[in-house]
């Protein structure tokens, strides 16, 4: 199977002799996203057109989910006319997956203007998911109005008074972060010291062996500050974490797929369902990138994650797209 | 062009004297002042305010409109002023009625920032 990724990276960062078995796996699909397994720790990514050189023993874990994002419902312009039929032509696309995900994870920017009846249109095409629960984070888009009033009487049942929250799934520990209240003028995207202490809490008496996915809209590394592509305080968050020996950050936001690695930390960003963004600095804006009708899709997509228990959550493979 | 002129300063004159002579009849003064003031456009484009700064005179009515494909707001850094969510080709005014320097950013997207000097 590593053959078949010729731009892929392998970081072993103990050097232990991780046993193969414990891969995590990435895959990014240009035409939907990116495919992700994970087992125990390290990570693979394929282009889409290698999906179907897999076969599903490769790509089954113990516990599969998928990362979806920046929707945008309401969104009606020249790059995506019609975003609530890229979304179900992703919900369509997760439900044909080989290994069924367990729940699905949506990055924020569920909305582009905090309307009730475009976070109505979200929920009502995710019901057609197999995979029936779905945690969210709120984008910028969300909380347009009222501090968000709306969107965190919809999606943040259970969650903290700032809407962030952590659960865990067959070992795996998952934290959602809200990393969009609050910015201030030329700033980038903020957790807080509120949340940023909650965090601390929250991960104190894990395991250093429990393998971490950290999810939230705005990257949690910095992209592009230019374009506010970044969170002003993520290292202290990252700092937390640095215990753990693997850590998977999921973000949204950039409409694009991007992947970085340090140290223990594989940073991964989801394409949008809705429409693309220019790569950093290639434009004189990050606004939606406006593309023939028949390339639209291939622009877009979804993340799928699958983790398999290794012995040791130690090493990250990263690859480019092909 | 002459004529202008002289109505204009005739109106500030009756405005000055409004105010000396009765100073609680601010709805008089307000309209008075609506009526000689200024008025100043800041486009949204690209993610950025243009012009990035502008210097405008008191009574000034700003009115920024937002030419983007995505959503922006204007909103005072301390909080003097705040729009709603502008959609593309939607607008805010605000009139400055005092002079200073007033400092504001897009809330959605902060490196967004953008001054009104008022004179």
């Amino acid at each position: 199977m590593t053959g078949k990724t010729k731009d892929e990276i392998l970081h072993d960062h103990n050097q232990d002799g991780v046993d193969r078995r414990g891969f995590l796996k990435c895959m990014a699909w240009a035409g939907t996203g990116a495919f992700c397994v994970m087992q125990g720790g390290v990570l693979k990514s394929y282009s889409m057109s290698r999906l179907s050189e897999m076969n599903a023993a490769e790509l089954k874990g113990e516990l599969s989910f998928v990362q979806i994002s920046d929707s945008h419902m309401g969104f009606n312009k020249a790059a995506n006319p019609d975003v609530a039929a890229t979304l179900q032509a992703a919900v369509d696309k997760i439900n044909a997956l080989s290994t069924p995900p367990e729940f699905l994870l949506h990055t924020g920017d569920i909305s582009h203007l905090s309307k009730p009846e475009e976070f109505d249109g979200v929920s009502q095409i995710l019901k057609g998911a197999t995979a029936k629960d779905v945690f969210f984070v709120p984008g910028e888009h969300d909380v347009l109005n009222d501090d968000g009033k709306e969107y965190f009487e919809r999606f943040s049942k259970g969650a903290q008074p700032g809407g962030w929250y952590s659960f865990e799934k067959k070992g795996v520990h998952f934290v959602g972060l809200v990393n969009v209240m609050n910015l201030k003028a030329g700033g980038l995207g903020t957790l807080g010291h509120e949340q940023l202490e909650w965090l601390e809490k929250d991960v104190k008496h894990l395991k250093s062996s429990t393998p971490i996915v950290v999810f939230a809209h705005i990257p949690l590394w910095t992209v592009y500050p230019e374009w506010g592509w970044g969170t002003e305080d993520s290292a202290q968050a990252l700092g937390y974490l640095k215990k753990f020996g693997s850590v998977t950050v999921l973000n949204g936001h950039i409409h694009q797929t991007m992947q970085k690695v340090e140290g223990n930390v594989t940073f991964h960003t989801a394409c949008s369902t809705a429409f693309p963004q220019p790569k950093p600095g290639e434009a004189p804006s990050p606004g939606p990138m406006k593309v023939p009708a028949e390339q639209l899709r291939s622009l877009l997509g979804i993340t799928d994650v699958n983790y398999i228990r290794g012995q040791h959550a130690l090493a990250v493979v990263d690859s480019t797209l092909g | 062009m002459w004529k202008s002129v002289f109505i204009a300063t005739v109106m500030v004159t009756a405005v000055m004297g409004l105010g000396g002579i009765q100073p609680k009849h601010n709805g008089i003064l307000a309209s008075a002042q609506e009526k000689t003031a200024s008025t100043a456009e800041v486009k949204i484009d690209n993610f950025s305010f243009g012009p990035a700064a502008i210097t405008v005179p008191v009574g000034t009515t700003v009115t920024w409109i937002n030419r983007d494909d995505i959503p922006h707001t204007v909103v005072s850094t301390e909080k003097v002023f705040k729009s709603k969510v502008l959609d593309t080709d939607e607008k805010f005014s605000y009139t400055f009625t005092k002079p200073g320097e007033y400092p504001y950013f897009c809330s959605i997207h902060p490196k967004m920032t953008g001054k009104v000097v008022v004179q």
